[in-house]
């Protein structure tokens, strides 16, 4: 039975394993050319959401624009199918191998491979924990730190002339995730200068809307007083609109939300004036990818961590970019 | 006092008891329900509102654990269903007309009903272990609702399709008017009809119930393809009450919490026996537990820990072995089903 069983997950885990190969670049033929074009070795996560999937496509564009020959894997958000396809980029030579890690640990062996064929490694988006940072050329990617303390910052700035307490709910990423820890420290360290910020309640939401929603219903019923929510994700915030609205108050309103990401749904709460501002979390960073790619691989000397540019939204600002968003 | 104490269901409910309790001590209004915007309002029908689609996935589940076997498939049945119908429903000119979402959820159940028929055709037809059956689709089938949604979220702007899983019927939510409706369907068919002898029987010994000339196989196919469409249900009103699909993460991991409740309800693993007001009691104190987590502020961190405190307390009292040995009962009570007794430990 048992044996059964196993044999089932390893077929199961090599057919993903095929669809992930298989849905790399045709372009097929071994890289490391000589003549000057840079072959890129990109092993994504996976699509599973808008947000990746606008990552993606900028990767995949701005390797079109900069002449960078771009061979692409999805991992389907196991890290074996991103450890094989590294391999595969390490025997095909590629110039240089870039990659979102699914996890942050494990990643030491394969990277050593990568090294001792002399290939560069750049992370974008999520980072590893790798002690020997000598593994990898450079991290691009969003400062998640940072962004919480953007949101916590617009909340300063909103309550700047009141003394009255002002009551905070938290709706937290997936507990234990990078961003989720990092946008809940950044908030808490800006917002926690002044004392009358309370955060009443901080639970976690797992990035879901179906989560967000079930856990505000929670909040607005053990908490009478709540003035501000701020959600680790859109999504999330999305969720908690509608137990908002279920609640008989109006969001945006009675309760000012601000959450971080800017996907195309949450944009569209911010415009119709149910979110009150959103901290962006750029996918798009394909640009500076390939710049840094081709510095790499030219032997020029790159920071070590490189972070991505983005930005914040208000209701009007979220009104005039909605139409020419890409995701 | 005792038979009352002996009761399959007494454990289960003082936990319950002992959950809602809690959160009398611990969270002001808890117990409130008021009327707002003309519907109840309150901490006790969010409970049932939110535990509405686990009740309907462990209703599936249980029939299925009757005839001994198991569906993990139910998670991505949910998905799918929910994927599927938001899908039909985005692509509408008119989302709000009635017909359009009527035509959406009668594919999206039809498709769920298939996907379970599959499942007992796996089981039934071709005798594979169901653990194994059922980890096909489970594994292929969350694929399937990305395929469907294509990997993105798909929002919808609805009404009608609103209110299966976030709406309000005669001030009640009208997800427990559909869980309401099919257990009552599902108890007057297996405790009413001799269904639920068939299917126990057939959970008892298969082939003795065969040449019994009870037909197992046609048995067992409808056991699945019912809790293929439990599942369908359950994913319209998971996806109908955020107005979204979410492929990734739309019923992951309820077919583990479905489980879990049929087990709670004293419905034992190895089949041939069911109680369907266990699963539904079950389902409760899961959905109880999830949602006073949220309200005494149990840390993120420590939330899966004070969960399993609960399950191993829950699944303890549930076995009379244990209770033997911790209250120091003289010799086994006389039990008028022994072998219903023994199973019973199985299930710890």
């Amino acid at each position: 039975m048992l044996k059964r069983i196993s044999a089932l997950f390893l077929v199961g885990a090599t057919a993903l394993t095929m669809a992930g190969c298989g849905s790399s670049d045709g372009s097929g033929g071994s890289g490391g050319s000589g003549d000057g074009k840079i072959t890129m070795g990109f092993a994504q996560v996976g699509a599973e959401s808008g947000w990746r999937t606008a990552n993606t496509k900028s990767v995949q564009e701005s390797a079109k624009e900069a002449g960078v020959t771009l061979k692409f894997s999805d991992a389907q958000q196991k890290q074996e199918n991103q450890i094989k396809a590294i391999r595969s980029y390490i025997q095909q030579k590629v110039d240089v191998i870039a990659f979102s890690p699914v996890v942050e640990s494990g990643w030491d062996t394969v990277l050593k491979e990568a090294k001792n064929a002399n290939i560069p490694v750049i992370l974008t988006d999520r980072s590893v924990d790798s002690k020997d940072t000598s593994l990898y050329k450079t991290f691009l990617g969003s400062d998640f730190v940072e962004e919480g303390r953007k949101a916590g910052k617009w909340l300063v700035d909103e309550y700047k002339d009141g003394t009255d307490t002002v009551n905070v709910v938290e709706l937290q990423g997936t507990t234990g995730s990078a961003p989720a820890n990092d946008r809940k420290a950044g908030f808490q360290e800006v917002v926690s200068a002044d004392p009358k910020f309370k955060i009443i309640a901080s639970q976690s939401g797992d990035f879901t809307r179906a989560k967000g929603k079930e856990v505000m219903e929670a909040f607005l019923k053990s908490n009478p007083k709540i003035d501000v929510l701020f959600a680790h994700n859109d999504d999330m915030g999305l969720g908690a609109i509608e137990a908002i609205e279920g609640a008989g108050k109006v969001p945006g309103k009675d309760i000012k939300i601000v959450t971080i990401d800017a996907v195309h749904d949450g944009m569209q709460a911010l415009a119709d004036g149910k979110i009150n501002y959103i901290v962006e979390c750029s996918p798009l960073l394909g640009t500076q990818l390939m710049d840094l790619a081709k510095k790499v691989v030219k032997g020029e000397q790159v920071p070590a961590r490189v972070v991505t540019e983005e930005t914040a939204f208000t209701q009007e600002q979220a009104k005039q970019a909605l139409p020419t968003r890409k995701y | 006092m005792s038979r009352f104490l002996r009761h399959r269901l007494f454990w289960p409910a003082v936990i319950l008891a002992a959950l809602l309790l809690l959160n009398l001590v611990f969270t002001d209004h808890f117990f409130s329900v008021e009327i707002k915007d003309g519907h109840l309002y309150g901490s006790l029908v969010d409970i049932v509102r939110f535990g509405a689609p686990l009740i309907l996935v462990a209703l599936g589940m249980t029939l299925v654990i009757a005839t001994g076997g198991i569906d993990l498939s139910v998670g991505s049945v949910v998905a799918i269903s929910g994927a599927l119908a938001c899908l039909r429903i985005s692509d509408l000119g008119d989302q709000n007309s009635t017909g359009g979402v009527l035509g959406a959820v009668v594919l999206a159940l039809a498709l769920s009903l298939v996907l379970g028929a599959w499942n007992g055709f796996l089981v039934a037809g071709i005798g594979i272990q169901p653990i194994i059956a059922t980890l096909i689709l489970m594994v292929a089938g969350r694929g399937l609702a990305q395929l469907v949604t294509d990997g993105q979220i798909i929002t919808v702007n609805s009404s009608p399709y609103k209110l299966i899983g976030g709406g309000y019927w005669l001030t009640l939510p009208f997800g427990i008017i559909i869980v309401a409706a099919v257990l009552a369907l599902t108890a007057f068919l297996t405790r009413r009809l001799a269904l639920g002898l068939l299917i126990e029987s057939v959970g008892g010994n298969a082939e003795a119930s065969r040449l019994a000339g009870i037909s197992a196989r046609g048995v067992l196919m409808m056991v699945y393809a019912f809790c293929g469409l439990c599942a369908g249900v359950a994913g319209l009103m998971i996806s109908s009450n955020v107005s979204s699909a979410d492929g990734n993460n739309a019923g992951l991991w309820i077919e583990l919490d479905a489980i879990l409740a049929v087990v709670i309800g004293g419905t034992p693993l190895a089949g041939g026996r069911f109680s369907l007001s266990g699963t539904v009691l079950g389902a409760l104190i899961i959905q109880t537990l999830t949602t006073t987590i949220y309200s005494i502020g149990v840390p993120p961190e420590t939330t899966l820990l004070f969960k399993a405190l609960v399950v191993t307390i829950v699944c303890l009292l549930q076995s009379p072995a244990f209770r033997e040995k911790v209250f120091h009962r003289r010799g086994r009570p006389t039990s008028a089903r022994p072998a219903a007794e023994e199973k019973a430990t199985v299930t710890a």
